[in-house]
């Protein structure tokens, strides 16, 4: 990442014994005082002790004073150094304390058999789990629905593609166009299963189905057959993003400087061959870009599922994050749920890697 | 001469007609290809707002133009307590429908505020301060940070529903405003570490030899520069804040429920009426739908940033 220039400052510090104490001091003072009152809530909740404590809240405060503290003694400890530090410094404990302690007590749980609904409690069942979700079949199946859609992203790429070099040619109301395109992006998942998914496709007097009846299709149905319901949800999904496609895709043509057109046309290369050889690979960096972020949100597709099929017809549509959600939501079962997600963002994470190396090869340029 | 000679010096050629007429049947196809996109993208919206005016008859008859196929009704917005004749009494729907509203934009406003505030200071740091944190360099930081919008949205869901439950925070907003924010973060990020990599370093430079510190300079000198590029961020947050749904149904039930929850929940039970749906639908889409139309160039801009290096 060598974008843009390092300032570099040299300053010179006076920073007294006494006030770096202190700064440590505070850290560490902090720092005890959350361990302590989290102990103490700890030996209350067995039982040992009895304070009386309703929830968790007392720990939770001490380690906002603690995080507090952490950050003026960056200041008092380090000086203009710590200054520096301050400016990545709140944003990293925040990310930490929402994904690093959640994700590690996530393992906790993922290897228990709690179900919330039953007063039992949380108990430890080892590899249980692990093999109750070999033998899921809808689980699995869910996972190949994950393939499938994101499969479908390079139709929308190609959808995407073309609305971009339409929107970039030389049109009148581009403006009204550029607004149009854009505001699937704009509506809520929930709102567009409704209007799409719920209303539009109706079968008895939904506007679509009246078209197709028209059409000739006698009996149309939307969401019946495991293939037809699979497709309508990548469509609408691919209604609500494929704008997001566009614009990055419309950013990076924007940026290629005409004189390549020029030299190409002064050339006597006709407007097919234009585009597949010196467009599309000058695109290339920025299609990446724009599917590597496309299938990052594809991953976590739910909201429609959920809303218009629920995972139907016999868990044709189900994609893994709306499949664990029923899962929750049907049978309270946190335990099995989170680590059916864990081995999810496993998974994602090994195909993401590999993927965004391959990436990295194709986007160095071939010259 | 006669005057047939004279146009005949300038008629147009065989291979000039040629193409003008290619240049027709191009000028044709590319606005046909657009004006049929752009009914795509519109009908939907347009059909939400007039299946809010319409009463059961015309929903049964699929009537698609106002005022020709049928007269449109207050029926939608009646149901909703926002119609004209129920505006001005008491309606336990409206108050309902307000509190979800409020409840969305507050949640919204301020997870994209608190998500701008920590991801352009975090972008400004690592876009002009060399770190090193143990093994992290500059690189890594930026990587740890953007590599939380890998993290599906599900492995965090159900932990967090037994912590905010541990400490109390579940239903509440503030609980929804810090997780939203964990999720928008690495895009403000990702934005703003491109409108600062794009303000020269010397700016700051100058500052500091007028005796700035380095929070006086980002404080007054970088942050104005980069304000558009903090609005994109910020919209950009919005939309995504407001349209969420899959946190909001899991952590909350009765006080913190978000507009799409509402939306979610009445479309589950059978025999609502279509008119208040799709009133109710057209409500929660009315303010992104406004904003997209009023800001259009800061969503566009905050979408194109990385895309063009």
């Amino acid at each position: 990442m060598s974008e843009g220039e390092y300032l570099h400052v040299v300053t010179r510090d006076d920073i007294s014994d006494t006030r770096r104490r202190f700064g440590r001091g505070i850290v560490w003072a902090t720092g005890l005082l959350t361990l302590g009152v989290a102990l103490l809530q700890f030996l209350d909740q067995n039982g040992a002790i009895n304070f009386g404590f309703e929830n968790w809240r007392p720990t939770l405060y001490a380690y906002c004073t603690w995080i507090v503290a952490f950050c003026w003694a960056q200041v008092l400890v380090h000086g203009e150094q710590g200054k520096r530090r301050l400016f990545i410094v709140p944003a990293a404990i925040f990310v930490v304390s929402m994904v690093v302690f959640p994700l590690i007590f996530a393992l906790g749980i993922a290897f228990s058999d709690w179900n919330l609904s039953s007063p039992d409690g949380r108990q430890f069942n080892g590899l249980d789990n692990v093999r109750q979700m070999w033998g899921d079949p809808f689980y699995w199946n869910a996972m190949t629905n994950m393939v499938w859609y994101c499969l479908a992203i390079i139709v929308e790429y190609a959808i995407a593609f073309g609305l971009a070099l339409l929107l970039n040619a030389q049109i009148r109301g581009r403006k009204f166009f550029r607004v149009a395109f854009l505001l699937p992006l704009m509506l809520s998942p929930v709102a567009v299963s409704w209007m799409i998914g719920k209303s539009m496709l109706e079968i008895r007097f939904g506007p679509i189905s009246r078209l197709l009846r028209d059409l000739g299709w006698d009996n149309p149905s939307f969401f019946g057959s495991p293939e037809v319901a699979r497709f309508w949800i990548m469509a609408m999904d691919a209604w609500t993003f494929i704008p997001f496609m566009m614009i990055m895709i419309l950013a990076g043509l924007q940026a290629i400087p005409r004189e390549l057109h020029e030299a190409a046309e002064v050339d006597g290369a006709s407007s097919w061959r234009r585009f597949w050889e010196v467009t599309f690979p000058l695109m290339l960096p920025v299609s990446i870009t724009a599917i590597l972020i496309r299938i990052i949100f594809k991953l976590k597709l739910a909201d429609i599922i959920i809303n218009v099929t629920s995972g139907g017809p016999g868990g044709a549509t189900d994609s893994v994050t709306s499949f664990i959600f029923r899962e929750y939501r049907d049978r309270s079962n946190v335990g099995y749920g989170t680590l059916l997600a864990i081995a999810y963002l496993v998974i994602i994470v090994i195909v993401m890697t590999i993927v965004m190396k391959l990436a990295e090869r194709w986007m160095r340029p071939r010259y | 001469m006669t005057d047939a000679t004279q146009t005949q010096i300038f008629h147009d050629g065989d291979a000039d007609k040629g193409f003008r007429a290619g240049w027709w049947t191009s000028r044709v196809l590319i606005y046909g290809i657009l004006i049929l996109w752009a009914i795509v993208c519109l009908f939907p919206i347009y059909w939400t707002i007039t299946t809010s005016f319409k009463a059961a008859p015309d929903v049964m008859k699929g009537n698609i133009v106002p005022w020709v196929d049928y007269t449109p009704k207050w029926l939608g917005f009646r149901s909703l307590g926002l119609s004209p004749e129920t505006i001005g009494s008491e309606s336990t729907v409206r108050e309902e429908f307000l509190k979800r509203f409020w409840n969305s934009a507050i949640v919204a406003v301020c997870s994209s505020l608190l998500a701008l505030i920590l991801g352009s200071m975090a972008a400004y740091g690592l876009s002009r301060f060399s770190y090193k944190f143990g093994f992290m360099k500059n690189g890594d930081i930026l990587f740890f940070f953007l590599s939380q919008l890998i993290l599906p949205p599900v492995v965090l869901a159900l932990p967090f529903l037994v912590l905010y439950k541990e400490v109390a925070l579940l239903d509440t907003r503030i609980g929804l405003i810090l997780l939203y924010t964990l999720t928008v973060l690495p895009i403000v990020i990702w934005i703003m570490r491109d409108q600062f990599g794009s303000i020269p370093a010397e700016l700051e430079e100058a500052a500091f030899v007028d005796g700035l510190s380095v929070w006086g300079a980002f404080l007054t000198i970088v942050m104005p520069i980069a304000l558009p590029g903090m609005v994109a961020a910020f919209i950009l947050s919005l939309v995504l804040t407001w349209n969420e749904y899959f946190f909001a149904a899991l952590l909350t039930s009765t006080h913190a429920n978000t507009l799409p929850v509402m939306v979610a929940s009445q479309t589950g039970s059978q025999g609502i009426s279509w008119w208040s749906m799709a009133a109710l639908s057209f409500m929660a889409i009315l303010p992104l739908i406004v904003i997209g139309i009023l800001l259009e160039r800061f969503i566009i801009k905050g979408m194109a940033a990385g895309a063009v290096k």
